[in-house]
Formats: structure tokens, sequence, C-alpha cells
């Protein structure tokens, strides 16, 4: 049982090999403790709420139930006051690649309601629709804004009121006045969404238009330089990483504009009108699976934006 | 390159025109403790070719003055007059090409298209434009770094961008606001040679804002120094050392003589005082 080995290669790949499994372990273990804690306490908190929902009905029927089999129905109650991770995972398996995504009624394809990648999408594209209309109008307003005293006195302090009114009261007059204008649909939502990105928006681009310093602005001085080729050759520029930090933030601001808007408006699609028939039939594992589902969205925009931004920063000459 | 000949022969100094003169300056800024008189009653003429700094301790309204003649501030009495123009006037028309403390490139810009920031502006056309980027990179000496970005170069090679960008569009005055000031005494000598090899090439006009009283006699043709509280000038020193002006003049009995007179102006209008 001799085999040759080159000695160096000995000596220097299991090496490399450790280095790079240190450097994995050193990034994902932490990841997955944290992880596997929250999963942890997620299931004692489901053991804990739905034990007395368990102890209640064997009493009802007269049956003495061991720990065990106490333990194990907490794990799969149809109605449970909190559902385990599996169930959740197992609703949301079920209806995303257990139901078709399109289905033949009435002999036309049409979208499945069973499906909830069919309800994501019913409130993705407001959301996207009314975080382009929010980020660019919150961009327009930021630029008077910095350009124009006036605007500056007067637009702000109505963005921050705005923004305490409580869209859950707002949102139904919204839509209804739109309604009676014949505007139905993907609009009404996506306003409502806008209205909540356009905030953070303006708020992080008057900083970042204004993030230049006295010398640079003293310099386009020195070349008679116009207020538009200010902002376009420097203001905007500079304002960058702000943009991309206030359009984060604008993007799941968007997302939970609507689905708040589906909420009072008895949407019968989307992920709001889930968590909305999920509380009214107390399908809590429905409620969860759909607020997996919002949050699983807003991490793929939020990702999406930090890709657009690495990308930009590197052509701008500023990533690392 | 006649310039260079010229600037080399040339010691006895020949009446040149006055290019940019200040008759009674006043400068006060209002600010909540009171008055600030940054310059009081100020009088001077810069000829043309000049190679003139400004030099004192802080707040003695040095910076002021140089920004006055280039329109960023607005005095509150007196006038100047910028080649026979206000001076927003002469801004209008490319009269100086200013230098900041710091090299202020644009991070997100090239070199290369630091340099055509004002040219853009201007409205010089694409091969204009090529042309003298080209052209201001070689007379600082950064030929071959045009594309790369700012935070590739150090910090005299930014400085030197800096001013290849207020080279760009060819303005008859350069106006420097403590160029080197943030730079080692090192790097600063060696662009302080460069820079008098560029001023003899190029014939232009040079306002130079200092706190370096060797650095100050080093360069100028002529040596305004400056006094705070109320910023006035208290001496203009005419330098007559030879236009060509090797590193080791700073050695001579005249270079230290020079040096002297700064230090004794200096001291004249307290300016040591605290």
């Amino acid at each position: 049982m001799t085999t040759t080995v080159d000695p160096t290669e000995n000596a220097a790949v299991p090496c490399a090999f450790c280095v790079a499994m240190r450097r994995v372990a050193g990034a994902v273990l932490p990841a997955l403790t944290v992880v596997g804690v929250i999963v942890l306490i997620w299931y004692a908190g489901a053991y804990l709420m739905n034990r007395s929902i368990t102890l209640d009905t064997a009493e009802r029927r007269d049956v003495e139930l061991t720990a065990g089999e106490v333990f194990a129905d907490t794990m799969a109650q149809e109605r449970p006051r909190l559902p385990a991770p599996h169930q959740v995972i197992a609703e949301l398996w079920n209806t995303t690649a257990g139901e078709e995504m399109f289905r033949i009624r009435r002999g036309e394809l049409r979208p499945n309601p069973r499906s909830l990648f069919f309800h994501a999408y019913q409130t993705l594209a407001p959301t996207i629709l009314g975080f382009i209309i929010g980020s660019l109008a919150g961009l327009l307003l930021a630029i008077g804004i910095v350009h124009n005293r006036a605007m500056d006195l007067s637009v702000m302090p109505w963005a921050i009121a705005s923004q305490t009114i409580p869209i859950l009261a707002v949102a139904p007059i919204v839509i209804v006045v739109l309604n009676a204008v014949g505007l139905t649909g993907v609009v009404p939502k996506s306003l409502i969404s806008a209205y909540l990105s356009f905030f953070p928006v303006v708020v992080g681009m008057v900083k970042g238009l204004r993030s230049p310093s006295a010398m640079d602005l003293d310099l386009l001085r020195t070349y008679s330089a116009s207020a538009s080729e200010t902002l376009f050759k420097l203001r905007l520029p500079s304002s960058v990483p702000f943009l991309f930090a206030s359009l984060k933030v604008g993007i799941a601001a968007a997302l939970v504009g609507t689905i708040v808007a589906e909420l009072p408006t008895g949407a019968r699609f989307g992920l709001g009108a889930r968590l909305l028939t999920g509380s009214y039939y107390g399908q809590t594992i429905q409620i969860w699976s759909a607020l997996f589902m919002a949050a699983i969205c807003a991490a793929a925009l939020v990702a999406l934006l930090g890709l657009a931004e690495r990308i930009t920063l590197r052509r701008m000459g500023l990533g690392a | 390159m006649s310039a260079e000949l010229a600037g080399a022969v040339d010691t006895t100094p020949i009446a040149q025109p006055v290019v940019i003169s200040a008759e009674n300056l006043n400068l006060t800024f209002q600010t909540n403790d009171g008055p600030v008189h940054a310059l009081k009653d100020v009088n001077l003429e810069i000829n043309k070719g000049d190679f003139v700094s400004f030099i004192g301790p802080s707040g003695c309204g040095k910076t002021t003055f140089l920004r006055v003649i280039a329109a960023l501030e607005q005095p509150t009495g007196g006038s100047v007059s910028v080649n026979g123009m206000t001076p927003d006037e002469a801004r209008k028309a490319r009269a100086y090409g200013y230098v900041f403390q710091a090299a202020g490139l644009y991070p997100w810009r090239t070199i290369e298209k630091n340099i055509k920031l004002p040219l853009e502006i201007m409205g010089f056309s694409a091969a204009e434009q090529e042309k003298r980027v080209k052209n201001v990179l070689q007379l600082v000496d950064l030929e071959g770094f045009g594309k790369k970005y700012p935070w590739q170069l150090s910090g005299g090679m930014q400085q030197r961008a800096s001013i290849a960008r207020a080279l760009a569009f060819d303005a008859d005055i350069l106006l420097m606001d403590e160029p080197f000031g943030a730079l080692d005494e090192i790097v600063r000598d060696r662009l302080n040679e460069e820079l008098l090899k560029l001023w003899a090439r190029t014939e232009k006009t040079i306002g130079f804002v200092t706190h370096s009283i060797p650095e100050a006699v080093y360069l100028s043709t002529k040596i305004v120094v400056m006094s705070p509280r109320p910023g006035r000038i208290t001496d203009v020193i005419e330098s007559d050392l030879p236009r060509e002006r090797p590193l080791d003049i700073r050695d001579t009995p005249e270079f230290l003589a020079l040096a002297h007179r700064v230090r004794d102006g200096l001291r004249e209008g307290h300016a040591y005082d605290e």
C-alpha cells in the first residue's frame, strides 16, 4: 500500500484547503448558530403557545396524553397559535412548488390563486411601479429643495407631515377616490407604495446633493458653471452612495405600502389579501407563510439594489 | 522655447502691464461676534508675469484677498480689477485658474476626466480637450497617469493633477491657495522647483498664498507680507533673486537676507503676538 505523493503538493494542498475551510467556518458558523438559536426559540415558543389548545382538546375528549404526545400535537395543529417552523416551510413549499402558477379555467389559461407566487406577483408589480414613481418624485423634490430656498422651507415640513399620517387610515380613502375616477387595479396600490417610498429618497438625496464640500462648489464657480452643470457634474455623482442607501429603505417601505394598501380594501389577491383571509379564518400557517414570502421578496429587492449599487460604484471607479 | 530663454536671461525687470490691481480694498464679514475686518485698505499692483506670494499668519486675509481676485468673495469697499475688468467679468472671460489647498479631484473621474472638467463646462470640442489634456499632463510631468483614478496617485501627484486642471483652459493668471500646505517638505521642495519651471515655460502671472517663509522667498518675484486684525499689507518686498533658481539658492546670503526681511515684516505686523 505505497502511494507516491508529491511532497510539495502534500504540503501545500491540505494547507490551502485548511485556510479556505477556516475562512468558511469563520463566516458561516456564527451565522448558522444565530439561525439555529432563533429556530430553537421558535420551536419552544410554538410548544408553549400551542400546549393549552392541545390540553383543552384532550380534556374534552377525555384522554390522557404523555408529554411526548403533547409535544407532537403542538407541532402539528391545524390552526396553531404559533405554527412551528417546519409547518410554515411546508406551507410555503406546497403553495409555491406544489401549485401550478397557471391553470385552465372555463377554457382559459388563468393565474392560479392558490399559488403564492401569483399573490407575490400581485403585490410585487404595484410595489415596483410605486417604488419607481416614489423614487422619481423623491429625487425631483430633493433637487428642488436643494436649489430653491422657498421649496426648502415649504416642502420638507409637508413631507414629514405626510409620513405621520397612518397609512392604514388613508389607504381606503385613496382607493375609493381613485375608484371613483375610474382607476383600479395596480395604480391605486402603487400610489400608496409611492407615498411611503418617496420620503426616504427625499431625505437621503437632500443630504446627498448637499454633500459636496464648499471647496468642490467653489471650484465650479471659478469655471462659471451653471446650476445644472453643478447638478450633473458634481451634486448627482457625489450623491450616488446616498441614493442607494435611501433606495434600499424606499423599496422596503414600498412593499409595506402595497401590503397595507391591500388590507383595508378587501383586495382578493396579493400578500396583503393572504394575510387578511388568513386572519379571518384563523389560518395562522397561511399568515406566516405570506409574511415569509413578503420578507423573501423584500430581501430579494434590497439585494438587487445592492447589486446595482456595486456595479454602479465600480463603473464610477469608487468600488474597492 | 523662446519663453524659457527669455526667462533665463531676463534679470532686469522690464515694465510689464499691470494685470491685477487693488485700490483701498476693504472686506468686512458680519459675524455673531461683531464685524471682522478680513481686509482693510489693501492697495496692491501685480504686473504681468509676476510670481507674487502672500504670506502671513492665519486670519491675515491672504486667502480672502485671493478669493476676492477670483470673485469668490465680494469686497465691501474699494475696487479690484483683473485684466482691466471686474473680478466677475474676469472670471467669465476665463482670466484665471484656481488651485485650492486640497487637490479636490472628483473621485469618480479619472485624472484625464478631471482635467477635462473645466473644458467640458467651457465648451471645448472633444478633439481640443484631448489635445489640451495631453499638453498639461506633460507640463506637470504626469504623462501616462491620465487613465488612473485620483486614489491611485500620491498626494503630491494629485496636487500636480489639480494644477494641470487649472492650466487646462490656458488662463493667464494662476491663483494658488496654499497648494502644497498638506504635503511633506521633500515633496513640497520638488513641487516648488517644478512650479518655477512651469512658470518660466508658461509665463503666467501667479498669485500664491503660503505661510512658509522659505517657500515664499524661493518662489516669488514679489512677496506681500500681511498681518491680521485687521487683515492688511505690512510690507511688499521685490525680490532681486535671478529668475532661474536652483534649490540650493536657499543657502546664499541674498536668499537669507530676503527671508530675514520677511520675518521682520511678520514681526512688525505683530503677527507673532499670541
